[in-house]
């Protein structure tokens, strides 16, 4: 068992990513990773998918990665996790390794919702001893801000650009966390940068939980989203406070709401400082926000009701 | 002491793999492939291996978590045909590119469309530009053997790249033949201990497996790989010296057969060319000095040394079990033609496509083909380059 977390305990810790990489200023996606490896208490052996992270982080002669990582290609970060996991589980099971080391996969959005789909859930069947973090960023932005099954309603994306017919993505956002929740592995959660103590937390008990473990951990990005680069933790704030990401977990089948708003505040408050979603303001798309709250509401009124059957 | 048993090509394959006893295995079923992974994974069941399966939702992710598993640092191995090698095909590049040694028993099938589960060429050919290296094996006997040598070559330092071996799709992987086994501790101390090299496992040396290359080095990369390339002749020539030590059969980069001093001669891979030596003798008896040669180390391709091979001939016909469409010659013609565009004397070349989509070859085949490698010996006239036969009009 992992030790109880502790700030003093976080703050003397080496951070196993090293700065210097090249992510955007202002990037969600690296404090995320670093909270991640912070919040482990065993050393751990990591996998990403290809995104932006993967490409920013190990281009050869250099690596920020001060763990061993692994990146295979885009769909496949699961399955690859899978490989290093079962090698690990044989090796130890003929005693040539005796350490104790957990398994952590990265996947962007699009390597998780869409194109890694299938890998992951793969994997989560197999019950491979694994930990899968989507750092969902809501659009392919390492290959310039398209369109993801993660993207919210409304928002412009490069191939979904806001037109005079269009009206950015018309679809709302897949539920993956759901999703993964569905397939009744041991631990999903959903987090969020803003409250790093509750993101950390998850992390470090989803280590210990043996067996597959997934978590979607929202990753704001100051270019897809047009937000300036000192808005990421403030914007995923808000996207906690709005419910657009409640904060929450399922364990063993049963949901518990981590962070309740004390009021939930309007969609609007989330989307007004971004610029992917600048056009839902003018008269003619206001429709749009309206079912982007209906959208927020109903899934919000689940989660509670199911939160509340789960209740002890 | 070897034993001898009747059994068929992926009987045979799956036995030299329970002898390896890899420590990670990923497993996906696909015709004619599938009956290999049955038969390992009841070993598994019944204790008869260390090995720890990976029962893959997808021959994408067998890939992927067999590049993990080698990574991490162990033995690794799976099996796969057509559709599944085609599903492959981008992992293919990154376990040779990351320098993984991998072993994929490869039993060849036709691809879609249309669908056909039967005996071709066209899977493995589609991934000879991969970066890995290809034994090809005429019957169950090879494929065992070369299964086995497989584990030594792809492992060697100074190679570290998968291997792919194959056989054909149900001429051989469901044909009872009779077959050599060596005992388990000879194969046990012919591949040795495997050897570790940047292991992800070792957690105290982090090391980071993939990284992005930029145009800067990229370049030097890809030389690099290619100069490993160069260097498996000789370590495939190095197994196989030591193979024959263990099992007394004897196998180079490809077989010649009665080529030494011929001057018609046949060039094909795997099963078609036992039906071949038949009707070659057929013409030896005859006075007609044919002779064949089959490659097995297809990839690298020893280009040097097959065209040694072949110069002397007068007319030589290079038989495809595979098109290469594009209104191309097949991959295998186009690999011989190449290793003999040096000499300035060579043979009359001639291409044949056959036995698509398992479609028999058979003795009159080979016949037709000869008597036309006689005719263009003696006339020096070729009515056409390429040619399917075997097929209607
Ligand atoms: C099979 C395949 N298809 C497409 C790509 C191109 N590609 C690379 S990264 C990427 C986008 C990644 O998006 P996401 O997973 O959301 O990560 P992000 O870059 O947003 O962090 C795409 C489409 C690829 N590398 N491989
Ligand atoms: S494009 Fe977005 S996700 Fe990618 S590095 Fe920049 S800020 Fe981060
Ligand atoms: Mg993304």
């Amino acid at each position: 068992m992992a030790r109880p977390l502790s700030l003093k305990e976080i703050s003397k810790k080496e951070v196993l990513i090293s700065s210097g990489h090249r992510m955007c200023a202002g990037c969600g996606a690296p404090t995320v990773i670093k909270m991640v490896l912070l919040a482990s208490d065993y050393p751990i052996i990591a996998a990403t998918a290809t995104g932006c992270l993967e490409v920013s982080t190990c281009i050869s002669d250099y690596t920020a990665w001060k763990i061993p990582w692994i990146h295979s290609a885009f769909e496949n970060a699961a399955a690859t996790i899978s490989g290093v996991e079962t090698m690990y589980r044989s090796l130890k099971k003929q005693g040539v390794i005796s350490k104790e080391i957990k398994f952590v996969a990265f996947g962007g959005d699009g390597g998780t919702y869409d194109i890694g789909l299938q890998s992951l859930s793969g994997a989560v069947e197999r019950g491979h001893d694994m930990l899968y973090i989507c750092y969902d960023n809501q659009a392919y932005m390492n290959t310039g801000i398209q369109r993801s099954s993660a993207t919210p309603r409304g928002a412009d994306t490069t191939t979904m650009p806001a037109g005079s017919v269009v009206p950015g993505k018309t679809e709302p956002r897949k539920n993956l966390t759901r999703i993964m929740a569905a397939h009744d592995l041991p631990y999903a959660a959903q987090a969020s940068p803003s409250h790093w103590m509750d993101l950390m937390k998850k992390v470090r008990k989803a280590f210990d939980i043996k067996g597959p473990k997934f978590m979607n951990i929202l990753s704001p990005c100051n270019r897809g989203w047009r937000s300036r680069t000192d808005e990421a933790i403030m914007l995923s704030r808000l996207a906690v406070e709005t419910c657009h990401w409640p904060l929450y977990e399922v364990e063993y089948g049963v949901t518990k709401i981590t962070f309740k708003p004390k009021e939930k505040k309007p969609i609007v408050d989330f989307l007004k400082p971004q610029g992917r979603f600048k056009h839902l303001f003018k008269p003619e798309n206001e429709w749009m926000i309206k079912k982007l709250q209906e959208d927020i509401d109903r899934e919000w009124e689940r989660l509670q009701k199911e939160a509340s059957l789960s209740a002890p | 002491m070897a034993k001898t048993v009747a059994a068929t090509g992926n009987e045979a394959v799956a036995n030299a793999l329970r002898q390896v006893n890899p420590d990670v295995s990923a497993a996906y079923p696909i015709t004619p492939a599938t009956d290999i992974m049955q038969r390992f994974t009841s070993f598994v069941s019944n204790g008869k291996v260390k090995t720890e399966m990976i029962l893959v939702e997808s021959e994408h992710s067998a890939m992927s978590a067999c590049i993990g598993a080698s990574a991490a640092g162990g033995r690794v191995m799976t099996v796969t045909s057509s559709q599944g090698l085609a599903l492959m095909w981008e992992m293919l590049f990154i376990a040779s590119g990351l320098r993984l040694p991998i072993v994929m028993p490869v039993v060849n099938r036709a691809l879609s469309a249309p669908l056909n589960i039967h005996c071709d060429h066209s899977d493995a050919m589609g991934a000879r530009d991969s970066g890995w290296i290809q034994l090809w094996s005429e019957n169950g006997q090879e494929a065992y053997d070369n299964t086995i040598q497989a584990f030594l070559i792809g492992e060697h330092m100074d190679i570290r790249l998968p291997v792919m071996v194959c056989m054909d799709g149900f001429i051989i992987s469901h044909s009872i033949e009779r077959i050599e086994y060596l005992e388990d501790n000879e194969v046990k101390n012919f591949i040795g201990e495997f050897r570790q090299l940047n292991p992800l496992l070792d957690i105290e040396h982090p090391v980071s497996y993939g990284p992005l290359i930029l145009p800067d080095y990229y370049m030097e990369f890809r030389k690099a790989q290619d100069e490993v390339e160069s260097k498996v002749f000789r370590v495939v020539l190095d197994a196989a010296k030591d193979f024959e030590k263990i099992s007394g059969r004897k196998y180079g980069l490809f077989e010649t057969y009665r080529l030494d001093d011929a001057e018609i001669g046949l060039v094909i891979l795997n099963s078609a060319a036992g039906t071949s030596k038949d009707v070659i003798d057929e013409f030896r008896n005859r006075g007609i000095k044919a002779g064949l040669l089959k490659p097995r180390l297809y990839r690298p391709f020893p280009y040097k040394e097959t065209g040694e091979a072949l110069k002397h001939l007068k007319a030589v016909c290079v038989l495809d079990r595979a098109d290469a469409f594009g209104g191309s010659y097949g991959p295998l013609f186009i690999d011989i033609s190449t290793s003999l565009y040096t000499y300035s004397k060579k043979p009359i070349l001639i291409n044949k496509i056959y036995g698509l989509g398992g479609r028999d070859y058979l003795p009159e085949h080979a016949e037709l083909v000869l008597n036309e490698l006689t005719e263009i010996a003696k006339t020096e006239k070729v009515k056409t380059i390429k040619e399917y036969i075997g097929v209607r009009g």
